[in-house]
């Protein structure tokens, strides 16, 4: 028997309603023992009942109280839902009542785990419904909800399926060898099968880059010399005076970070100190993390001074950006034209124009950004990736795996000894949501093949 | 003085037991219904098969006697997967039902500490949760320090034929009518099974000419690492296939309500196996099969009943009569014995400890068909680990517990007791995870130290082994040391075998590697001085080195978790967190290891974590 535990599953503060979450066993007895109204352990399973919260004479918060018996809730417990009414006083007072009560403050994330240990929903899932508390974006949120409805879940499912086939078709081949009414699977047979499996799994690697970016965004670093206008960019994209601008060459010292949505993708901008031989020890660490930043990032914008000539130092950062996406920002444009461009080998169709100061050439920039990433491509199609780390990496290993097969089957290995590989991958995708049993297995060669004495 | 083991019922999982009991030297009383029904094949003729065949290998490197009376006495014998790899070659005799019976009576005759009596048993002698010996029929106590059970389909039989149900055995024997009331009341859950085999049909009577010819192999072969071959290939009995017709077909789907399975009996409680299915269930789940297989099998060289495997039924004699006729060959047959069904109960076996003891009485004991399982070489093995395991814990010394790395007895016990069954469970190739270690050409190096060390197997035996393994590392080395330099006539061969021809002069070990290279190919250029055992095993070493060593480190990585032991006394209950179905199974099964804990259906990766990380913080103390 698991504890009842409650807390608050809205946002704090803002809104007209907040919402606070009790699930456990004791959840139903424990709230109506501080509601007044009808008795709750009496009222039909998923009602909303119109009461009062009251403890100790006192009247807290006029409420609707949802009471919803397990197993058909969220956590598969008995869960109840308190609406008070917005604003933080009455809620936590609520909230403080019912520990008083014998409820137990939820852990981050404690109704999920419930709802995922009690079977609910898979790991994929869970992991999802995280995802979806955390969601920033629209198309974050699409994504999210398509994984705990289970899509991003059938993708791998569909793959397992297509392997279950060979799998249990090898296996009858071997334990019921004389059977004539079994197809005979054969390495000329498995070769196309395997190949369409691996380019299965590749494309979903590839779509999975882009999971990762709509979940993760765009890690974005700004490079550039001291005073180039590196803050000023970050304000302007912003939207506000977020980073310190000042005439004074060398202001900013820490790396500080702002998020911004370019057509739903999320941009995460790190503000890097200028880069530049300095004396000064503080600044020496600015730089370090600068060039440190670059390496973490997944876009840099490089940023010069339309005013100032191309140095030394310049054309050596450039050359350290090139292995990632970058764009060469041409600030100050409003100011006389020193620079060469000629003088370093970039590619003419990254480089943006602008001149902060009067506001041009933003909006350039982030159509530039969308174009590099084609992030229109992304958010109009229907979102369902891997898009953790943990799911990418199994199936990257999958991928492997699959190669490896491939080149035995083309050597004529035993078929067996093939299956044996084959039948790990299959075991090893089952563990990104979850899923792998053997019963599995068994059950699908019972299905598909006449045996018997 | 009593016994000190009792052996309950003479079927293949009772001989084993009687067998290990007295060689080791324990005074042992087998008690069966019928002494003419020891090692009785009531349904195929069949020893071994697709891993069952490799069992009967194990259980003869630990010192099991199944393999060498079938040796003595089959019919015909065959390599099965032969054109697969070594990992699913499996050897399966067609047994001879009255001479394989006869010579293990024999043997168990010629042992010193065993008695054999009839008797029906209907109870056990329980003192404080201890087994003291077994109660008859007639009330008559017989004690002993251990008992164990190998009941069979006997506790409870019920046969079914069309719409009646008897309470009988497989040849109308009387079963054991309380035995699995009183196991209930000692705490047992029961489950009720069903199994079912198909008619007997008069060899004299069928016209083979419209079948097709099933011969053995033309390849000497033996289950047993001790014996000879006993047979001449041209000796061997052919078996025979047919098919069933359209005509069959329509027979049984006029006549379903009539089968006992489906409607004519309206209280089956039995669950029947899943790869096992009748023939009604064939045409009805299959009902885009034209046709279906039925091999026809000799039964023994002293009568002449033919088994008709395939057409398992539990239709009335009238329509056995109409579906038997309808197949090729069989127009004018004669039904010597008409297929049923048979209900049965077991004991779930969860309720059992990996040595075969159980946890709800102590000093008892369970194998075969009353744990669950179906088929005579599961029943076997059983036998045998149940009756090593009483001797061992009568001399006092720990339980001799088979990994599933080491062997697919291991793989039956532990799927048997952390897994539980749903339907009668039957060994196959596809349960054994390491079936690539677990082969039939090494069964004697991967079981006889076992055997030797719990007394079941000779000095005498053991040595031949270690001569064997010896002469494998010999043959490598000879590879290794001789090389074959590329002349235009060695390109030549080469080039007859279409196989690639080396660039330089390369080791015979380094070729073996090759793909395509076989040893008969390599003795185009040099004589190897070994057996063909030893050829056979350094090819295997040589050529799947690869996969072997994968499943080595696959082996190992279960080993590590199985070092992470449970202590007895945890209560899930306070283990926070677990999902709600993964404690109650972990309480049931009450696992010993992490390793054990993940095999259980329902116990998923987050509660293994959970778990490891309670016993970590509640155990720190301790060493383990």
């Amino acid at each position: 028997m698991e504890d009842t535990i409650c807390a608050i599953s809205t946002s704090k503060g803002v809104g007209a309603i907040s919402i606070v979450r009790v699930s456990g066993s004791d959840a139903i007895t424990i709230v109506n023992n501080i509601f007044k109204g009808k008795d709750l352990t009496k009222v039909n399973s998923h009602t909303i009942n119109y009461g009062h919260i009251e403890y100790k004479g006192e009247v807290i918060d006029e409420v609707l109280v949802s009471v919803m018996k397990g197993p058909k809730t969220f956590t598969t417990e008995d869960v109840v839902e308190i609406n008070t009414h917005g604003g933080i006083a009455p809620t936590n007072k609520v909230l403080e009542v019912l520990l008083e009560n014998g409820c137990r403050l939820a852990d981050p994330g404690e109704f999920t785990k419930r709802a995922f240990l009690n079977g609910r929903i898979d790991l994929l899932e869970a992991e999802a419904v995280m995802d979806m508390i955390d969601s920033k974006t629209e198309i974050q949120r699409k994504m999210a909800s398509n994984q705990i409805s289970g899509k991003t879940s059938s993708l791998i499912n569909e793959l397992r399926d297509d392997m279950v086939q060979i799998i249990s078709n090898i296996n009858v081949n071997i334990d019921y060898p004389e059977y004539d009414d079994v197809d005979i699977i054969t390495n000329d047979i498995l070769l196309p099968k395997i190949t369409k499996l691996k380019d299965k799994i590749n494309k979903i690697l590839e779509e999975s880059k882009n999971g990762k970016l709509i979940k993760e965004g765009i890690k974005t670093s700004i490079i550039g010399r001291p005073n180039v206008g590196k803050s000023s960019l970050l304000n302007a994209l912003l939207e506000e005076d977020k980073a310190i601008v000042t005439e004074i060459a060398g202001t900013t010292r820490d790396i500080v970070e702002g998020q911004i949505s370019i057509k739903g993708i999320l941009l995460n901008i790190i503000d890097t100190a200028g880069i530049r031989d300095t004396s000064d020890k503080v600044e020496a660490i600015g730089v370090e993390k600068s060039l440190k930043t670059m390496e973490e990032s997944d876009l840099v914008l490089f940023m010069l001074n339309n005013n100032e000539e191309i140095t030394e130092d310049i054309k050596e950062l450039i050359s350290k950006v090139k292995n990632k996406e970058y764009l060469v920002l041409i600030n100050k444009t409003d100011l006389e034209s020193k620079l060469d461009l000629d003088n370093i080998n970039i590619d003419k169709n990254r480089v943006v124009y602008l001149s902060i100061i009067n506001n041009k050439g933003i909006e350039e920039l982030k159509e530039k950004i969308s174009e590099l990433f084609n992030i229109s491509n992304i958010t109009s199609s229907d979102p369902t990736y891997l898009n953790n780390a943990r799911s990418i990496s199994i199936l990257n290993k999958c991928l492997n795996k699959v190669g490896e097969v491939e080149e035995a089957v083309k050597n004529n290995m035993p078929i067996d000894m093939i299956e044996l590989d084959i039948k790990s991958i299959w075991e090893e995708l089952g563990t990104i949501n979850g899923s792998t049993y053997e019963e599995e297995l068994l059950d699908e060669m019972f299905k598909r093949f006449c045996l018997g004495k | 003085m009593g016994y000190e083991i009792i052996v309950v019922g003479g079927g293949h999982a009772g001989c084993e037991a009687s067998y290990a009991c007295a060689k080791k030297g324990h005074k042992t009383l087998l008690i069966t219904g019928n002494i003419k029904n020891i090692a009785d094949m009531p349904c195929n003729p069949h020893i071994g098969g697709s891993a069952k065949g490799i069992v009967v290998r194990e259980i003869d490197a630990l010192g099991g006697i199944m393999g060498k009376i079938a040796d003595k006495t089959h019919l015909q014998i065959k390599m099965l997967n032969s054109a697969k790899g070594p990992a699913v070659q499996s050897l399966r005799a067609q047994g001879d039902k009255i001479a394989y019976p006869k010579e293990m009576l024999n043997t168990l005759n010629s042992l010193e500490n065993l008695e054999i009596k009839e008797g029906m048993v209907e109870d056990l002698i329980v003192e404080d949760g201890v087994v003291k010996g077994i109660v008859l029929e007639d009330g008559t106590k017989i004690e002993s320090k251990i008992v164990i059970l190998t009941t069979g389909t006997y506790l409870k039989a019920d046969i079914l034929v069309g719409s009646t149900r008897t309470r009988k055995g497989p040849h109308g024997e009387k079963p054991s009518q309380h035995l699995s009331d009183k196991l209930r009341e000692y705490g047992f859950t029961i489950k009720r099974l069903k199994t079912g085999t198909p008619q007997r049909i008069d060899r004299k009577t069928i016209d083979f000419s419209k079948t097709k010819l099933e011969p053995g192999d033309d390849k000497l072969l033996t289950f047993s690492f001790d014996l000879e071959p006993q047979y001449k290939i041209e000796d061997q009995e052919p078996c025979y296939l047919t098919y069933t017709t359209p005509e069959t077909h329509k027979i049984i789907m006029d006549n379903l309500n009539k089968s006992s399975m489906y409607g004519a009996l309206d209280d089956i409680e039995g669950i029947g196996p899943r790869y096992c299915p009748s023939i009604e269930d064939k045409v009805v789940r299959f009902s885009d099969k034209e046709r279906h297989q039925l091999f026809i099998e000799p039964e023994s060289r002293y009568y002449d009943d033919m088994y008709l495997q395939g057409f398992s039924t539990s239709m009335p004699p009238e329509i056995q009569e109409q579906m038997v006729h309808s197949l090729p060959g069989f127009e004018h047959a004669k039904i010597l014995k008409y297929g049923y069904a048979i209900e049965y109960d077991a004991i779930y076996p969860t309720q059992l400890h990996a040595s075969l003891e159980t946890k709800v009485l102590e000093n008892l004991f369970t194998a075969g068909q009353i744990n669950g399982t179906s088929g005579y070489e599961e029943a076997a093995c059983q036998g045998l680990m149940a009756g090593i395991n009483a001797s061992l814990k009568l001399e006092g010394k720990e339980p001799l517990v088979l990994k599933r790395n080491e062997a697919y007895i291991g793989v039956l016990i532990d799927d048997l007791i952390t897994k539980g069954i749903r339907d009668p469970y039957r060994l196959l190739t596809s349960r054994a995870e390491f079936r690539l270690l677990l082969r039939s050409d090494n069964a004697d190096q991967r079981l006889r130290k076992y055997g030797y060390d719990v007394g079941l197997i000779s000095e005498e035996q053991i040595s031949k082994l270690n001569k064997k393994i010896e002469d494998i590392g010999k043959c490598i080395d000879y590879l290794k040391n001789n090389k074959l330099k590329i002349t235009n006539e060695v390109e030549a061969i080469f080039n007859e075998n279409i196989i690639p021809i080396p660039q330089t002069t390369i080791s015979y070990e380094q070729l073996l590697r090759r793909p395509e290279v076989t040893i008969e190919f390599i003795e185009n250029f040099i004589e190897i001085p070994f057996s063909d055992e030893i050829k056979e095993q350094v090819y295997i070493n040589l050529k799947y080195e690869g996969y072997i060593k994968k499943a080595y480190k696959e082996a190992e990585k279960m080993l590590k978790l199985e070092e992470k032991q449970i202590p007895e006394d945890i209560d899930y209950d306070k283990v926070k967190n677990i999902a709600s179905e993964a404690r109650q199974k972990l309480k049931e099964v009450r696992p010993t290891t992490i390793a054990q804990a993940i095999r259980i259906s329902g116990v998923n990766p987050a509660d293994i974590s959970i778990l490891s990380v309670y016993l970590k913080k509640e155990y720190a103390n301790d060493n383990k």
